[in-house]
């Protein structure tokens, strides 16, 4: 499900449930995941992990012995 | 002593020690202070008058007999009514909480009685302490005791007036996102929240696992101290006053903190930070990293875990709940648990960025409140050419470090041409609340003489 997706079927929940006064807040909640999702620091978690380059100096490459 | 209006804990204790007074006569202050102000403050849900009289007359004997168990020993102390007190009802201000009187005191109150406290009351709040400005209650809005179109802040609303009002001569809050600091900034006081964790918070109402916080609300940093270190249990070390690590550096973190701010409230904390620079303390700009994530952090917190706490009460009698609160609580039940665990490392990251932002200072300088007390019945601000939401604005000083766990005062640092109170904040590392004190004692001293002077008598 999106974001979008979610606000929407949260609206029309809100709705049924005679809550309508809820839409505002909903649009603020949601304001507040879209930067959670967008935050340089959540963006960088989501990457996925890279493998470590191998060092020049690592002892697997060290042939100087 | 006609009045304990002014008095401090640490000046009562003294004169109690000096047979210049004792407790009888000061509980009788306080409860006199009840009868002309509470009727139109609001402050007080419930007043303890027979029991704080026979707790007096106790402590008279107690002390008259060699039993003097330390400063706060016959002080008049109010607590949230969102704190248990055995044989009473917890109100939590809210028509969904049960007439059922506690079963025994929180931990923080057998701590206050452990150390001679004399419970004067329990006091007014915002509902179930989920809001900023104490107007939605049970008990009726409490106002503010210097303008009472205004609010004292909230949610420890009542517990700021009973002591600005000399009701008490402290008090016990909660604080989920500001709740201490708020209201202490609006009505002049201080209000400590500690590190996260420090304090028992057993037979508090939570509203936020995660978030919540028990803290002293009082007249100086002296008292808050006694306060905390009574709160803290007898078997907590003596209290610690250590002004020689104090390296008189401040961080100043602007970005964020000061963009939106009220133009009175800038001027008198821009004076309070001159006023630290003229007496010797260094105040450098600073930032914290990922600041301004920090509303989006929070949100989803409080509002799932409040959710979660309220659900069965929500299902069962959503109608009891102030309009207001109920629509806040039901936003939680929206929350994604994908939102919930950003959040959470955002929190995270947010922690390690206020940690960053700390070294090399003593602690965090910013204001405590972004506007003087609100006018009742406001739920946006014109600031800066734009509408504010009043509770996002109320909270933007003081949530970040209830997310990061930091330890957090206010401090009176002067008043608006209007004679409104406005705080400054200090922020200090985690788990070093005591160094805290040590500063926030110091910059008192050092801002008294701009107190004096802009105190509209």
């Amino acid at each position: 499900m999106t974001p979008e997706e979610w606000l929407a079927a949260a609206k029309a929940d809100a709705s049924r449930r005679g809550l309508p006064a809820l839409h505002p807040l909903l649009d603020m909640l949601a304001d507040a995941a879209r930067q959670l999702q967008e935050a340089s620091w959540m963006r960088e978690a989501e990457q996925p992990p890279v493998a470590p380059t191998p060092s020049p100096t690592s002892p697997a490459r060290d042939t100087s012995r | 002593m006609s009045s304990s209006w002014n008095h401090t804990i640490h000046q009562l204790a003294a004169m109690i020690a000096a047979r210049e007074t004792n407790v009888e006569r000061i509980v009788d202050s306080a409860l006199q202070a009840i009868t002309t102000h509470n009727p139109s403050l609001r402050a007080f849900t419930r007043v303890e008058e027979h029991a704080a009289r026979r707790d007096a007359r106790t402590a008279d004997r107690e002390i008259a007999t060699g039993g003097h168990r330390g400063p706060l020993h016959g002080i008049p102390i109010s607590i949230k009514d969102l704190i248990d007190i055995s044989g009473v009802p917890t109100t939590a201000a809210s028509r969904t909480s049960s007439s059922i009187p506690a079963k025994e005191d929180a931990t923080v109150v057998s701590r206050l009685r452990a150390a001679g406290a004399i419970i004067i009351g329990k006091c007014n709040l915002h509902e179930c302490a989920f809001g900023t400005t104490g107007e939605s209650s049970s008990f009726g809005p409490t106002l503010h005791p210097l303008d009472q179109k205004r609010s004292p802040g909230g949610s420890s609303s009542g517990s700021a007036v009973s002591v600005v009002t000399g009701m008490a001569v402290a008090s016990i809050g909660t604080d989920t996102g500001g709740s201490i600091r708020i209201p202490a900034a609006a009505c002049g006081l201080v209000g400590l929240k500690p590190t996260f964790g420090e304090i028992p918070m057993r037979g508090v109402q939570p509203l936020a696992f995660s978030l919540d916080h028990v803290g002293p609300l009082t007249r100086c940093v002296t008292d808050a101290r006694l306060v905390l270190h009574a709160l803290r249990g007898p078997e907590s070390p003596q209290e610690i006053r250590n002004t020689s690590t104090i390296a008189q550096r401040l961080g100043c973190p602007r970005p964020y903190f000061f963009e939106q701010l009220d133009d009175d409230v800038r001027t008198v904390i821009e004076q309070a930070l001159n006023q630290l620079s003229d007496t010797g303390w260094q105040v450098r700009d600073t930032s914290i990293q990922h600041v301004h994530d920090a509303p989006a952090v929070c949100l989803p917190l409080i509002l799932s875990e409040a959710a979660a706490i309220h659900d069965q009460r929500l299902t069962e009698c959503p109608e009891r709940y102030t309009e207001e609160v109920r629509l806040r609580l039901e936003l939680g039940r929206y929350v994604r648990g994908v939102d919930y665990a950003r959040a959470q490392r955002g929190r995270a990251v947010l922690a390690r960025a206020v940690d960053d932002a700390l070294a090399d200072h003593d602690a965090l300088v910013l204001p405590a409140l972004a506007i003087a007390a609100p006018r009742l019945g406001t739920s946006e601000v014109y600031l800066n050419d734009e509408h504010v939401s009043l509770r996002a604005l109320t909270l933007r000083m003081t949530q970040l470090f209830n997310a990061t766990g930091h330890p957090a005062i206010s401090i009176p640092c002067g008043h608006t041409p209007q004679g409104l109170p406005c705080g400054l904040q200090l922020v200090g590392a985690r788990g070093r609340t005591d160094h805290l004190l040590d500063v926030a004692e110091a910059c008192e001293q050092r801002l008294e003489p701009l107190l004096e002077s802009t105190r509209d008598d």
